[in-house]
């Protein structure tokens, strides 16, 4: 509920300042939900990097970008783009009808490699955080895909970015 | 920001913390909530604070971009090599029960060391992130 009131408030927001703030504040909202439904590990990812460090980007970009106030004035409600968005939302909302219910053990997600990981990790891999067995041990491959997947995006930012200096250095004397 | 002592000081109190909790959470994300990224990621924002309130200059004398930009791959090297070392012992890619004689204790020690390797790329490619972004337009 107050997330989608988060969500409908960014869309009315013209200032660049307080969207910023209020996109921080939905993904502290999306944390305290994923600590409800029990994944505590993704809360702790979202409250660090969607409120924590998301928000101080915003505003470092912010501040280097000039404001301009008036252009930001009005709000266009478009009819095509709000219909596409409702129809969407609609058939989301429809498809989750399918779904297993919250916490059913007979779910499919659930009866696959979930046991294993329940029954035998503390025995193969140890550590009593079984999140931690899981994508450390059991998904190492795909953790180290997201690593260079984070270290390929600083890569990029520094070619985009970080060439400033070496500039300044190829013309000093 | 620099000049009210009210934000200096609190985020003063606060760096030393934050660091801690980030050391915290990247070795005992074994036993609870957390790991490599959101240590990474909580270490960053420690760094990130001292150089919102110390200003840029301060922060990359004390951690210079260099320093940063070695981090970053140093993190996806100690990871692929642990994977490297378990294939040059004779397991698969990434299997750690080969690297030390008990495969339990061969696991924590992966996991251990890939875990760090994810903090610190994390980190050093958020500072890294932060620094390429507050860097420009200044001087």
């Amino acid at each position: 509920m107050m997330l989608t009131a988060t969500a409908v408030a960014l869309l009315c927001i013209q200032s660049l300042f307080v969207a910023a703030m209020l996109t921080g504040i939905y993904s502290l909202l999306s944390a305290a939900l994923f600590v409800l439904l029990d994944a505590v590990d993704v809360a702790f990812t979202e409250a660090a990097v969607g409120a924590g460090i998301t928000t101080v980007l915003f505003l470092g970009m912010l501040a280097r970008i000039p404001s301009r106030p008036e252009q930001y004035r009005k709000l266009h409600l478009r009819v095509g783009p709000m219909l596409a968005v409702l129809i969407t939302g609609a058939a989301l909302i429809y498809a989750t009808h399918d779904m297993p219910a919250f916490g059913d053990p007979k779910a499919p997600a659930n009866v696959h490699v979930a046991p294993r990981y329940i029954n035998d990790s503390a025995r193969e891999v140890g550590p009593p955080n079984i999140v931690t067995s899981v994508l450390a041990s059991y998904r190492g491959y795909d953790t180290l895909g997201e690593v260079t997947v984070i270290f390929t995006a600083g890569v990029g930012v520094l070619l985009l970015l970080g060439h400033r200096r070496r500039r300044e250095d190829r013309d000093a004397p | 920001m620099h000049h009210n002592i009210i934000v200096r000081e609190v985020a003063n109190l606060f760096f030393p913390i934050i660091i801690l909790f980030g050391l915290y959470v990247q070795f005992h994300g074994d036993f609870g909530p957390g790991g490599g990224f959101q240590a990474g990621v909580i270490i960053a924002v420690g760094i990130i604070l001292y150089a919102l309130v110390h200003g840029l200059d301060k922060t990359r004398r004390l951690i210079p971009e260099k320093a940063v930009r070695i981090g970053m791959s140093l993190g996806v090297l100690l990871y692929a090599g642990v994977g490297v070392v378990t294939l040059l012992l004779g397991a698969e890619f990434l299997n750690y029960n080969v690297l030390v004689a008990n495969p339990l204790t061969g696991q924590h020690l992966g996991i251990f060391l890939i875990e760090l390797g994810v903090g610190i790329t994390v980190a050093t490619v958020m500072v890294m992130i932060f620094y390429a972004f507050a860097g420009r337009g200044q001087e």
